[in-house]
């Protein structure tokens, strides 16, 4: 796609399984545009350099800095943020562990963390501490200390083995 | 205390003290989160960027804003002639003729201070707008190094001051000098504490709007108090404080005391809304904020302890020279006297001294930060008892155990006028030991060690001061002057309980949480007083000055919320339930003691009677008529509360500077990578007694927030500056903050003393970890690298680089065969540096000449020195230990002193040879009588070194050498202000301002 600087153009994609559509620069930022043009509020910003992990969201699958992809990038994929993971209505299984072991305070970072924890969950079945832990060395939390965030991301992957070899 | 009533209302099913998951989780786990950048804005909102200080120091010749007023989208741009017609500057807490305006009106201070705010029609715009204004600056000197900018020769910030100290006080309490004249022995310690900021994922968000019909402002901002600042922005705004409406947003994302400095562009937006016209809203970005938001007070601290050969301390003098950057932003120097009434730390030290300096430099300004005044005065206080356990070779354990406040003494009142309100130190002392597994890791630290490993244990004991007396700010004033502007004191807490007509409850605090969960603690202690489930009730946590109750001492600071403000909502809970009780017993005919609460109904305690709380509660709305005489319909109660312990400071300078006094008792095992340096934290272990804990699971999530950013504080973070004042930690690249794989999981323990001073026994515990953890980490690492290094060496951050170079590389022994050769310094072919320094002794320059031929002295002087043995006419042979950079070697070395011209000058040299190179210097000292009786020593020294030792680089070895004849005076002085004979130090610098601070 060939940008101008001063024009605007209707970025079309998919966010939560929903079609969006609405105008941005070349130069506006992912996170900015998710914010303020489409109102999903969830996903925050915390450096916009790319550091802190705060912004992170999911596009066409993959765990991604939303400060370091503009809005044009985003053209006919699929985005994922925090609000997609309650279904119907009802916390899923991260997010109650995120609960239950008391692993936000301020909620600021959650979003990204959140996203990040989903994409790894999806993708490594039986993870270690270890790897847990290198995961989430791409986020800064500045209230928890970790502990609880390690030990939700390692419950739900315990429960979701679990229930894959009873139901195999 | 009143936790009495509430044991005795108990139902059956009680949430206080349970592990209650929170309220506000459910929202923020679906991202519906309200934060400040969620909120809807006015339409026509324009946005700013903020145009800030390229220069540490300089003067603006010229601000030229037309270019930037040529770039479409931008509405204008707000300067420093705009605030000085429209604003004032912001009231200072000491009384020195300095003005800090929300924008450079004159000069800038630091790097990244405000100067111009461009307001454009989005923040992109905005931020291109930034580079087109033109500013003339003339570019002046600098004073960073906080010591340095006390010097005469130093560039000044403030011009009317005429120093860069612009306040300096004097404590006495009991009689010190006696103490440490009868002392058996004293030990001083001069540390260094960094700066560093807890700061939080979200960035200051601020929209201002200006009303010109009512001449008020309206601005929402993430702000979290002390709203005692409220009216520092009022008056810089020149308006009425009700004409400054301030709100904040539902959601905050974390603050830790940062946004209490934001209150600056609460003004500046607020005056931009009004240059434009139009609501304008900033948005903080990550690289403003690390340069510009706000910094923990760095400290130069020199401690000095009176002790007898058990280790038990007599006195203690502190001489702590505060960096508060280049502004003293309200509430600074607060820094400085958080700590102060409970200086003595966790000990029963009855005689203190205390010297407290302010020191203006070019850099941020600083706030309040998470612990705030307590990492500074731990770091310090607690390095010291360790000091003084290795020097009198005892456990450092038995040396805390024997100073401890004892368990009987409680409420204890410390020397400098703290009231600890309740503890047993002793006790948490061996449930420390026992549950924590010290002896494990006794046994640890000794395998490794057998092993060759590198593995230290710290301890630390520690108060946690929470609920801030509004009154020790102005401790920085002398007595008259706090007499002349009548007493300030106190710490009031505000909640309002409203019952709706269908008996739905609702709770507002003034507290503004930033994620610590204020709304389910709340909910906790209401739910318990009136018998309804938690579920039913909504807590809301913004606060609208123009609409709620609030105080000076509203917002969420000095973690006053479980001591305080759930301390008030429980006194309007019990005001909701006493006008309950008289509404059942009329209509019941019963008395009011046999009426309860419990599972949503209010019934007596026969069973007769019976109904449902909405029903009873919703007849104050729908009947009122019913209802018994006095009873005026309507149900909703606010409760205000303050303690009476909290009282002004008094004549004799005795301040009990916070409410409520938690206890800490820490221990860890780290062991240092002996090829990268890096420090592992094996273990650690944190108890905490802060009284009632209402809920657990918030009190661990606390101290496991408190104790990673400590681990920041220690190992990883500092906000570092160059020599010329640029700043150099301005990204998270370079700004280290601990990820999940440098966050080791703490062991945390508890132990309950309640508090007899707050309504629900509850103490604060938010803070703890950031006072007591940091030099726990540094007792570990200076016990794990022993007794080789420098004491005052040992500063934060401890990052792998710096522990490296002081962990050194042993000179490996000699090789057989190989003779020993004698001592002959070596002439050329290394590396060779010269330079001059300076030093003040306190003693006159015969004393201090003297003393440097007594071999005594010199033998004390050289750090590192094993032996001294007299060759000649002050001619030495030495065994000297000496590191340069990473390389530590044994030299046989000759001393000389030569050129003697008693008391103006002598020559001090030295050289010597080791198995790592050689190494000569020497040194040209003149001695010059200066004010107050003291010597000043000025001396050009000389270095050369040959060798495996030059290999480390001229740089390193400039530093390395800077320090190494640093310590060579620092220790005469040290040894020359020990001797009684002529007066302390201390009694000098009283004589000398003829100031005292208040006597027994």
């Amino acid at each position: 796609m060939y940008v101008r600087l001063d024009e605007r153009y209707r970025v079309t994609l998919t966010l939560n399984g929903r079609e969006r559509s609405a105008y941005a620069e070349p130069r506006t930022q992912l996170c900015d545009f998710l914010r303020h043009s489409l109102g999903a509020t969830g996903t925050h910003v915390g450096c916009e350099h790319g550091v802190c992990g705060a912004c992170t969201v999911m596009v066409d699958g993959r765990a991604t800095r939303s400060c370091l992809m503009l809005a044009v990038q985003v053209e006919g994929r699929r985005v994922e943020t925090i609000e997609s993971l309650a279904k119907e209505g009802e916390l899923n299984d991260l997010q109650h562990a995120f609960r239950g072991h008391h692993a936000l305070q301020c909620g600021f970072c959650t979003a990204g963390i959140l996203m990040s924890c989903h994409e790894f969950l999806g993708r490594v079945m039986d993870p270690s501490e270890a790897e847990v832990r290198d995961m989430l060395s791409g986020h800064l939390c500045r209230c928890t200390g970790y502990t609880g965030i390690v030990q939700a991301v390692l419950a739900v992957a315990r429960a979701r083995q679990n229930n894959r070899q009873e139901t195999p | 205390m009143n936790s009495a009533t509430l044991l005795h209302h108990q139902q059956p099913h009680s949430y206080v003290g349970k592990r209650q998951p929170r309220v506000e989780d459910e929202a923020l786990l679906r991202g519906l989160g309200r934060y400040a950048d969620d909120l809807a804005v006015p339409p026509g909102t324009l946005h700013a960027a903020v145009v800030r200080s390229p220069h540490a120091h300089a003067r603006i010749q010229r601000v030229v804003i037309e270019a930037a007023l040529q770039i479409p989208g931008v509405r204008g741009v707000l300067t420093g002639e705009d605030v000085k017609r429209w604003a004032a500057p912001f009231p200072v807490g000491v009384r020195q003729p300095m003005e800090h305006w929300c924008l450079a009106v004159d000069k800038v201070r630091y790097v990244g201070e405000p100067v111009a705010v461009i307001i454009a029609e989005d923040r992109y715009l905005a931020e291109d707008a930034l580079d087109a204004v033109e500013i003339e600056y003339d570019v002046l000197g600098v004073s960073i190094d906080p010591e340095m900018a006390t010097n005469d020769d130093a560039s000044v910030l403030h011009e009317a001051v005429g120093s860069n100290v612009v306040n300096d006080r004097y404590f006495n309490y009991g009689d010190a000098d006696t103490a440490f004249e009868q002392a058996a022995h004293r030990l001083s310690l001069k540390v260094r504490y960094p700066r560093s900021a807890c700061t939080p994922i979200e960035c200051y968000v601020v929209l201002g709007q200006y009303d010109p019909a009512e001449g008020g402002y309206d601005v929402m901002a993430n702000f979290q108090g002390p709203y005692a600042i409220h009216s520092v922005m009022a008056r810089a705004l020149q308006v009425p404080a009700n004409r400054l409406r301030l709100r904040t947003p539902p959601d905050s994302g974390g603050s830790f005391g940062i946004k209490q400095g934001v209150f600056p562009y609460v003004v500046m937006m607020g005056l931009a809304a009004r240059k434009v016209g139009a609501p304008v809203k900033w948005v903080e970005d990550r690289l403003e904020h690390l340069q510009g938001a706000s910094s923990a007070t760095n400290r130069v601290t020199t401690i000095e302890a009176a002790f007898a050969s058990d280790g038990r301390v007599s006195a203690l003098r502190f001489d702590q020279l505060d960096d508060c950057g280049a502004y003293l932003r309200a509430p600074e120097p607060a820094t400085t006297y958080r700590m102060h009434g409970n200086l003595t730390g966790a000990y029963d030290i009855h005689h203190l001294q205390v010297r407290n300096r302010i020191v203006m430099t070019n850099k941020m300004p600083t706030g309040l930060n998470r612990g705030f005044g307590g990492p500074q005065v731990y770091f310090a206080l607690e390095r010291l008892m360790q000091r003084i356990a290795v020097t009198l070779d005892l456990d450092p354990l038995d040396v805390i155990r024997r100073n401890l406040v004892p368990t009987e003494a409680f409420p204890y009142r410390c020397a400098a006028g703290a009231l600890l309100d309740s503890g047993d130190y002793r006790r948490g002392i061996e449930l420390g030991v026992e549950q924590g597994g010290l002896e494990e890791l006794r046994q640890r630290r000794e395998s490794a060690r057998r092993e060759g490993r590198h593995y230290g244990i710290g301890y630390t004991v520690a108060v946690e001061p929470s609920i801030s007396n509004m009154g020790y700010i102005t401790m920085a004033q002398m007595p008259e002057e706090r007499r002349r502007a009548g007493p300030k004191n106190g710490a009031v807490s505000t909640a309002t309980i409203s019952v709706d007509p269908l008996g739905s409850v609702s709770v507002h605090v003034s507290s503004t949480p930033q994620g610590q969960g204020h709304r389910t603690v709340a909910a906790q202690v209401v739910a318990d007083v009136l018998g309804i489930s938690l579920e039913s009730i909504r807590v809301d946590v913004e606060l609208d000055t123009g609409k709620d109750a609030w105080s000076i001492a509203s917002g969420n600071y000095s973690s006053r919320f479980a001591g305080a403000v759930a301390g008030a909502v429980h006194n309007a809970a019990l005001k909701i339930r006493a006008r309950l009780d008289a509404i059942a017993a009329q209509q019941w005919q019963v008395s009011v003691e046999d009426i309860r609460f419990g599972e949503g109904r209010i019934y007596t305690a026969d069973g007769v009677h019976a109904t449902s709380f909405q029903r009873l509660a919703g007849a104050t709305h729908w009947a009122p008529g019913t209802l018994p005489e006095g009873e005026t319909g309507g149900l909703r109660e606010t409760a205000f509360w303050t303690p009476a312990e909290l009282t002004a400071p008094d004549d004799d300078e005795r301040i009990n500077s916070s409410l409520c006094y938690g206890f800490i008792f820490d221990y860890c095992g780290v062991e240092l990578d002996s090829l990268t340096g890096r420090v592992t934290i094996d273990r650690y272990v944190t108890l905490h007694d802060a009284g009632r804990m209402l809920n657990p699971q918030l009190v661990d999530g606390q101290v496991r927030g408190a104790f990673a950013q400590a681990v920041g504080a220690a190992l990883y973070e500092a906000f570092h500056y160059n020599e010329d004042g640029s700043f150099a930690s301005g990204t998270l690249a370079d700004y280290l903050i601990p990820t999940t794989v440098e966050v080791p999981d703490p062991t945390i323990l508890h132990m309950e003393t309640p508090s007899p001073f707050t309504p629900l026994g509850a103490k604060g515990v938010g803070e703890g970890n950031n006072m007591s953890t940091p030099v726990c980490i540094a007792n570990a690492v200076a016990d794990a690298l022993g007794d080789a290094v420098e004491p005052g060496a040992i500063e934060l951050p401890l990052t792998p680089s710096k522990v490296r170079m002081l962990m050194g590389i042993e000179e490996p022994p000699r090789p057989e065969g190989v003779a020993e050769e004698s001592a002959q310094a070596s002439t050329g072919g290394g590396s060779k540096l010269s330079a001059s320094d300076s030093v003040e002794i306190p003693a006159s320059p015969q004393h201090v000449f003297e003393s440097i031929l007594d071999p005594d002295t010199l033998k004390a002087m050289i750090p590192g020195c094993h032996s001294l043995e007299l060759t000649g006419d002050n001619t030495y042979r030495a065994d000297v230990t000496v590191g340069v950079g990473m390389i530590r070697a044994r030299f046989d070395a000759r001393v000389e002193l030569t050129e003697l011209e008693p008391p103006h000058s002598l020559r001090l040299s030295g050289a010597g040879k080791s198995g790592m190179g050689d190494a000569a210097g020497a040194a040209k000292i003149r001695f010059s009588e200066i004010e107050g009786g003291k010597t000043r020593l000025d001396y050009d020294y000389e270095v050369t070194v040959g060798g495996k030792i030059a290999s480390v680089g001229g740089r390193m070895l400039s530093s390395a050498s800077k320090m190494l004849i640093g310590q060579i005076f620092s220790r005469l002085s040290q040894r020359l202000s020990g001797s009684t004979s002529k007066g302390s130090l201390w009694q000098r610098l009283r004589a000398l301002t003829g100031k005292r601070g208040g006597d027994q």
